[in-house]
């Protein structure tokens, strides 16, 4: 993980209301994939992001814990299944980020 | 507190390449993530079902014109039935960042369709009627390779099916038409959509 106490305390200072949850690359993508889909399983978004098991897990559950995703687990067959959905709070989350880079760039080319 | 990264509130033309390739980002990991359900498998389904009975109707028509508006009408129907399959998955994801997939498909699709309508004149008015099978078999594979892709690998595999099922249909017999009819458009149709159902879920 890229040292998230750096980033957040210059985002900060850049931009106030950031959705700093979302703002980490990976984080961003889960969300962003969930939002094209009513629903994703693990080894979908594994692939999607072309990232390892241990780092899409760390990610899926600190966006469930904010209760951006929301995580059911099946078996199809004798497999173990992971589904992940994105919830009201995350699809909000993801509209007011989109917020905010739009305004970030309006106010760039303003100045 | 760390060491001070690249981008610092100061370089304020970094920061807005770095919202703009946040943008890039989100846009990007929507179309690359749409293609998991962009497809209604069901509404394939649908589609071959559909097209197994007009070809059943189909046979029992004597005249040349009788056989051709059934599957006229047959084709309408498929539109119909895919395009508010596809609105319906698109709707469950009701966002208006998503349009590329679709329209990919779309745009794809259409040539070979147009293509195939104005042979089917040529065909028809030469007395060539039985070719015209074939002929759709093979240009519907050719529109479903090309517009899927973007998709997942069951739709390309499924236009090679037509295509081949096209090619061993224009050195056919014609009497076997109906049956080449009822084996792609019906036939695929029904097995691919079965599954995409399965493998992509609905």
């Amino acid at each position: 993980m890229p040292e998230p106490r750096a980033q957040n305390a210059k985002q900060k200072s850049a931009a106030p209301n950031l959705d700093r949850l979302i703002h980490e690359r990976l984080r961003l993508g889960i969300i962003s994939a969930l939002a094209a889909n009513e629903s994703l399983t693990f080894s979908d978004l594994k692939s999607l992001m072309n990232t390892t098991d241990g780092n899409l897990s760390v990610h899926a559950r600190k966006l469930e814990e904010a209760g951006y995703i929301s995580c059911s687990k099946y078996f199809e067959g004798r497999l173990p299944k992971t589904e992940y959905k994105l919830t009201a709070a995350g699809r909000h989350a993801l509209e007011n980020y989109l917020n905010h880079m739009e305004s970030l760039i309006k106010q760039m080319r303003n100045a | 507190m760390e060491p001070v990264r690249l981008v610092s509130p100061t370089e304020p033309p970094a920061l807005h390449d770095r919202a703009m390739d946040n943008l890039r980002y989100i846009r990007e990991t929507m179309e690359r993530a749409t293609p998991f359900t962009g497809i209604s498998g069901w509404g394939e389904i649908a589609i071959g079902v559909t097209a197994l009975i007009a070809s059943f109707i189909a046979a029992q028509q004597l005249t040349f014109k009788g056989w051709f508006a059934v599957w006229v009408a047959e084709g309408l129907i498929s539109l119909l039935i895919a395009g508010w399959s596809m609105d319906r998955k698109a709707r469950a994801v009701h966002m208006a960042l998503v349009s590329g997939p679709g329209r990919k498909a779309v745009f794809s699709l259409a040539p070979p369709l147009i293509a195939g309508a104005l042979l089917t004149l040529v065909l028809a008015q030469a007395g060539a009627a039985s070719a015209i099978p074939g002929m759709w078999l093979l240009l519907y594979g050719t529109g479903v390779i090309t517009g899927g892709m973007f998709s997942v690998r069951a739709v390309p595999a499924m236009g090679v099916c037509f295509m081949l099922l096209g090619a061993v249909a224009v050195f056919t017999d014609a009497s076997y038409n109906n049956w080449f009819m009822a084996a792609g458009f019906g036939g695929l149709h029904v097995l691919f959509g079965a599954i995409i159902v399965r493998k992509y879920g609905g």
